[in-house]
């Protein structure tokens, strides 16, 4: 379970932090990028608590 | 003891407050790496950013200021914090009473908890613009300074009760939504920097400097009301805005854990991450604003960060201010307690966040907040020049240290008037003498070390003729 929510975590920040690159290259919109951020802010927040500080 | 229980789960773990901490609790590098990256990336970043824009910087000057500034407070916690702190290993507070008496630590501890209750104030100013997006309340501007509606009082009211009832209530939960939020955060802070500038039309990382220096960090004319920032100002900023925490001593309270003095290497996180790079694409989503609408001048994180990264920019300002009101708000209770201790911490935290609150509700202290930073350092930094003269250098300069722990005494007069009248002159010269606040600290610092040496001479001098 730890393991898993680990993942989620990683890929959530990994989904944090791409698309806004990927809006600076031109390769993604600025409204796909806002969703993907949140996407990512609520699976960060849904899947750290499982495993960080526990 | 279901007391006890509802202690421990509540409130923040003060522990060794009158003893030095001993070897088995000593902290690991890792510790203060983690500690100062999230505290220095805190809703504030948000407001000080834009405000170096308003006083028309340059690219060159914010940016070799901030990094050379920065490298200042590092050195400035390697050289001067950390070594007496993992010497001593006492907490400021402890080390100011043995020094000073008692009486003036209680006076130090009065201006403490005033400043952190105005700071906290800001934190929930900052949050109340996030709020106030999901509401389109009349929010303030720039040059503000009193509450501009009555949507804005309620929306400051709300957030304030909010960050206020939990500081008092739920410190452990908001803490480790720090800890957890601190690498998101991070990211979202860098996500706000690299949207602005492809909005302003920056399309790769080599056109990045040119197109910052005509777009964003011009320096031409600061804002109506701002004073024009230069390299110095940019760099003392920098060096000087966590003053109170390094050459003023507070953080020999967080020191005391380290088990090596050079783990204050860890502060450069904090510099770093939030002081640096976070103030940088702050900064940049001003601009945007600027560029998109010339008219608007408004310096409002909520907006700001939604219009870059919309509701996650929106949650990141809210945790961002929260998770950084919430320890400010407990600190300023805990500074007031001390007066009076034998208040309940839950009643003194909930007073304190009442004062925070209305604090928060003008926005002059956000919209004024590079001055009001400054003022904060100013204010407690000579009881830091007092703390290293009396551990390093008593001897040399043929005095006793620890004066007043040996002597009895409520008040060390050397301490105390070192610390009025370095405060005295040091304002006195920022308000008849023209220099601005940012400059006046690191000669004031050398003054309230010479004082405190002459004073300390001649007033034991005195105490062994009588």
């Amino acid at each position: 379970m730890k393991r898993a929510a680990r993942i989620v975590s990683m890929v959530s920040l990994v989904g944090t932090i791409l698309p806004p690159l990927l809006f600076f290259t031109g390769q993604m919109d600025l409204d796909a990028t806002k969703l993907w951020m949140l996407v990512s802010t609520v699976s960060w927040f849904a899947a750290t608590p499982v495993w960080m500080d526990r | 003891m279901a007391e006890d229980t509802e202690t421990r789960q509540t409130e923040p773990v003060d522990e060794y407050e009158r003893e030095p901490v001993p070897a088995k609790a000593w902290l690991g590098f890792r510790s203060f790496v983690g500690q100062y990256a999230g505290e220095h990336t805190a809703g504030t970043e948000l407001m000080i950013g834009p405000l170096f824009i308003a006083s028309g910087v340059s690219a060159i000057d914010l940016v070799a200021g901030l990094f050379i500034g920065n490298l200042l407070a590092v050195l400035s916690w390697v050289f001067l914090t950390a070594p007496i702190a993992t010497r001593a290993r006492l907490t400021l507070y402890f080390q100011l009473e043995k020094i000073c008496g008692r009486k003036l630590v209680t006076l130090y501890n009065l201006a403490n908890g005033v400043m952190f209750c105005f700071l906290a104030g800001a934190m929930v100013t900052v949050n109340a613009t996030a709020a106030g997006m999901w509401f389109h309340i009349a929010m303030p501007g720039l040059n503000d300074l009193y509450p501009n509606s009555i949507g804005w009082v309620v929306t400051v009211l709300a957030m304030g009760a909010l960050i206020t009832v939990v500081a008092a209530y739920g410190y452990n939960v908001v803490a480790r939504i720090a800890n957890i939020a601190a690498p998101w955060m991070v990211l979202v802070f860098i996500a706000f920097g690299i949207i602005g500038a492809r909005q302003l039309g920056i399309q790769s990382v080599g056109e990045f400097w040119p197109k910052a220096q005509e777009l964003i960090w011009t320096g031409g004319a600061p804002l109506a009301g701002r004073a024009k920032f230069t390299f110095w100002h940019v760099m003392f900023f920098a060096w000087f805005c966590n003053m109170a925490m390094h050459i003023g001593m507070a953080d020999l309270s967080v020191f005391r854990y380290a088990r090596k003095s050079w783990y204050a290497v860890g502060t450069a996180a904090g510099m770093y991450l939030g002081h640096f790079i976070a103030w940088l694409a702050a900064s940049i989503l001003y601009a945007l604003q600027l560029h998109t609408t010339p008219g608007n001048t408004d310096v409002l994180p909520g907006p700001l960060a939604y219009n870059a990264a919309g509701i996650a920019g929106l949650i990141c300002v809210i945790v961002a201010g929260w998770t950084t009101a919430n320890p400010t708000i407990y600190r300023a209770g805990l500074a007031f307690q001390a007066i009076a201790p034998a208040s309940s911490r839950y009643r003194v935290t909930l007073v304190t966040g009442a004062v925070a609150t209305v604090a928060g509700m003008f926005p002059a202290i956000a919209m004024k907040l590079l001055d009001f930073v400054a003022l904060y350092g100013l204010i407690l930094m000579p009881m830091g020049a007092v703390i290293v003269v009396d551990f390093w250098l008593a001897k040399r300069f043929g005095f006793r240290s620890n004066s007043a722990e040996v002597s009895g005494t409520g008040v060390n007069w050397a301490a105390g008037l070192a610390w009025i009248l370095t405060l005295a002159g040091c304002l006195a010269i920022v308000s008849m003498g023209g220099i601005q606040i940012y400059f006046v600290g690191l000669p004031g610092w050398f003054a309230a070390a010479f004082l405190f040496v002459v004073f300390s001479r001649l007033l034991q001098r005195k105490e062994v003729a009588s």
